[in-house]
């Protein structure tokens, strides 16, 4: 997959009109979004802004009530989750969800099942396919955790992934991610808990994801992040999209300086300004 | 962004000279931190060591070497006590082992399926029926069917977690025991009247296994056919768990949404799961029905779940090495006490080691000790010179085994009145106050609490549970249950389980 920057590249992914309510509580209002190919666009938007129902909407964990939420111009809508894995969107969670007793390879490799065919008598029987395909996703979670230099590999390999730190279990979490080979990757406040270098690192990071051919999608309330990431930048509140442009544009908009602080604050920061 | 300023920590990302031995407070050194506390721990440590280091298959050897010798040494009844329920339990667990160890599912229904398995066998191999079934045709087939049944069940179980699974199994669990009871009369349209369980006499004459016309009649046959199914078995869920669809299930037991986000197909391998756990404890069913030669509804209670629940747990969820000996921990020990002389040797040496633990020290496990047997003398001289009813009784001798070095010491040492109930009863209350005490006090208060509290506890046992009425019944249970709790308050994650972290 190459990249590419042209202003002709079609939605890689589109939402139109999602709408998703929990009860009375209207939680994504006619959200109209799309992510091109190749590009890193940031979510923001104060907590209960329906950041992170966005992600279980896109991944099928949640079914949108109406609008439609399309993958490379087909339809991903009501599809079940690991089907949309399988199309290639993979994310990683706000509140880390590793499989902490399996060990930092079987993480990336559990992962893989669905680029494996292999049936379970194939495997009992160590027929020619399982035994190829295991050899294969060993290489390819080993591959990926190198990705991040010395942290997740050697002798952290067989290690259970709850003795990581937090910060690498962020990184493994990514690791898992992008392991599964996604046209777009979804990360849900990849910065969370990290203090400044290790931010920092992240943000580097995901410089490096995106040079390697990754459409990014990214949620982030440090806006020292965002403003280094991001190619566009969508502000939510309640549900709906309330700018989007270049993080000046957005982070300068009346809206969103209103949205975070309230209306009175947004007076007094603009007194500030003159 | 101060990117600019010094990271208060080693960048494990300094490549330039990695160390040979990881420094104190570095990444890698942390890491290995388990593994270091684990060695300390003395025998015990190096001995899970040497298992670790030990290949699977060297696994497998050490229980198959001694498996294979003991029939050749051991009589049939002993064979039939010790070797082939163990071995049946083993299986159970194994069972047990793919759906709540692995897929991590609450499945409270699993003896149905043993019971299935032994139902469809007799009823494709019995006098009671008039099929006889050869074993390699009917095993594969009640195999399958249990396979089905598993999928019939797991299918509505989908979309219920936790204890609402258990409910369901359970209930289903249940309802197959009512069934077998009273399926001696169902009247089928234009069948009429079938009869196919036998209901509560159970289903009689069972079939020994015949594997293409060779019969398996000893014990000594079924026991090597059991240890065949078990290194079958075992072989097989080693190789699942280290394949895609056992690093799966795991995966679902830790965190379902992140498995099913990450392309696993969540609710398939539930389903997979049940079947497995099902066909595996229908292929045991088949061997208990042979055995037998009777299906009784009773042998498919929940008694029985409980047991092999407790060897999944007692061994470590998920692990294979640690069924075999939880397997023979539940199962040996009740059958080691039905022999009295047994029962007082399990206890002493039981009651040492629960001193151990609780002591941490050999110092004070020897004070405590020591001070116990002179607080019995000193007790014993001056009751024989004050009161001659306190040691007019003798300690209870088996008449089968007499007596030995022990129950002839104990005689010597150990108050026993001739009216003991009694007494013995109030001992009884005397030493769960006593026990509460002792965990209530610290230093050397708790030595000197400890001491009556040893001593009372050897009066109870010798007065009351070690009495003829008592030794076979609840004092066997109780035993056990003993055993089972230092068991696992010394390894909560099971002998041979790692430990399970939730949250951290």
């Amino acid at each position: 997959m190459s990249s590419s920057d042209g202003p002709d590249t079609k939605p890689l992914l589109e939402l139109r009109g999602v709408t998703k309510s929990f009860g009375g509580l209207r939680v994504i209002d006619h959200l109209d979004l799309h992510v091109d190919e190749g590009e890193i666009v940031s979510v923001i938007g104060p907590n209960g802004a329906g950041k992170t129902t966005l992600f279980n909407l896109i991944t099928g964990v949640y079914t949108p009530d109406a609008g439609e939420i399309l993958l490379g111009g087909e339809s991903i809508t009501g599809i079940a989750p690991h089907k949309i894995t399988n199309r290639g969107i993979a994310r990683t969670f706000q509140n880390l969800r590793l499989f902490l007793n399996m060990t930092v390879r079987e993480n990336v490799m559990a992962s893989q099942y669905g680029r494996t065919r292999a049936t379970v008598f194939e495997s009992i029987l160590l027929l020619p396919r399982a035994r190829r395909e295991e050899k294969e996703i060993k290489a390819r979670a080993e591959e990926r955790l190198s990705f991040f230099g010395q942290r997740l590999t050697g002798y952290r390999w067989d290690q259970p992934a709850y003795s990581l730190s937090y910060a690498n279990r962020r990184r493994l979490e990514i690791a898992r991610a992008m392991a599964t080979q996604p046209q777009i990757l979804l990360l849900d406040e990849p910065a969370a808990g990290m203090n400044p270098a290790e931010t920092h690192e992240i943000t580097e990071l995901i410089g490096e994801i995106r040079r390697d051919g990754y459409t990014i999608l990214v949620i982030e309330h440090d806006m020292h992040v965002v403003e280094g990431i991001s190619d566009r930048v969508i502000a939510l509140d309640h549900g709906a999209k309330i700018a989007e442009g270049s993080f000046d544009t957005v982070a300068t908009s009346e809206q969103v300086v209103e949205a975070y602080l309230g209306i009175k604050g947004a007076k007094e920061a603009a007194a500030e300004d003159e | 962004m101060s990117s600019s300023s010094q990271p208060p920590y080693e960048d494990p990302r300094d490549e330039s000279a990695p160390p040979d031995e990881p420094r104190v407070g570095v990444d890698s050194w942390v890491a290995t931190h388990e593994g270091r506390r684990e060695q300390a721990a003395g025998i015990s440590g190096r001995i899970r060591d040497w298992w670790r280091r030990t290949p699977p298959a060297g696994r497998l050897l050490v229980f198959l070497i001694p498996a294979i010798i003991f029939p050749l040494v051991s009589n049939s009844g002993n064979i039939y006590r010790y070797g082939i329920l163990t071995l049946i339990y083993a299986l159970l667990a194994y069972g047990l082992t793919i759906v709540v160890g692995f897929a991590g599912l609450l499945d409270l229904g699993y003896i149905a399926f043993f019971g299935f398995g032994a139902y469809a066998y007799g009823y494709l191999a019995s006098q009671h029926t008039g099929h006889h079934w050869h074993a390699e045709i009917a095993l594969p087939v009640v195999v399958v069917a249990s396979a089905v049944l598993g999928i019939i069940l797991g299918s509505p179980s989908l979309r219920l977690l936790g204890d609402y699974l258990a409910i369901v199994t359970l209930f289903f669990g249940q309802a197959f025991v009512i069934f077998v009871n009273n399926a001696n009369r169902i009247d089928f349209p234009f069948f009429g009247q079938v009869d196919l369980t036998g209901g509560a006499q159970g289903l009689e004459g069972v079939d020994p296994l015949n594997f293409f016309g060779y019969k398996v009649s000893t014990n000594k046959g079924y026991f090597y056919v059991a240890v065949i199914m078990l290194v079958v078995i075992v072989t097989m869920l080693h190789l699942v768990n280290h394949s895609r669809t056992g690093r799966a299930w795991r995966a679902l037991r830790e965190d379902p949404l992140a498995a099913e986000v990450l392309s696993i197909p969540v609710n398939r391998l539930k389903i997979l799961a049940f079947a497995f756990g099902a066909a595996v404890a229908g292929l045991i069913g088949c061997l208990y029905s042979s055995i037998q030669t009777l299906d009784a509804p009773g042998d498919y209670s929940v008694g029985l779940l409980i047991t092999i629940y407790a060897i999944v747990i007692l061994g470590g969820a998920g692990s294979l090495s640690g069924v075999i000996i939880a397997a023979l921990i539940v199962n040996g020990v009740p059958e080691l006490l039905r022999n009295p002389s047994n029962g007082r040797y399990v206890f002493y040496v039981g009651l040492i080691l629960v001193l151990w633990y609780f002591l941490k020290t050999w110092q004070r496990l020897l004070i405590v000790l020591g001070g116990t047997l002179v607080f019995g003398w000193v007790l014993y001289g001056i009751s024989s010179l004050v009161w001659d009813r306190g040691t007019s009784g003798r300690p209870v001798v088996d008449p089968e085994t007499g007596s030995n070095w022990l129950s002839t010491a104990i005689s010597h040492w150990m108050l026993t009145p001739t009216d003991r109930t009694q007494i013995a009863n109030w001992a009884f209350f005397g030493l769960v106050i006593l026990i509460m005490i002792a965990t209530l006090v610290r230093g050397w208060w708790q030595v000197v609490v400890l001491i009556p509290t040893v001593w009372i506890a050897a009066f109870a046992w010798e007065n009351l549970l070690f009495t003829p009425d008592q030794i076979n019944g609840p004092t066997r249970l109780l035993l056990l249950g003993t055993v089972l709790v230092v068991l696992m308050n010394a390894r909560p994650q099971g002998l041979f389980g790692t430990r399970q972290v939730e949250i951290v």
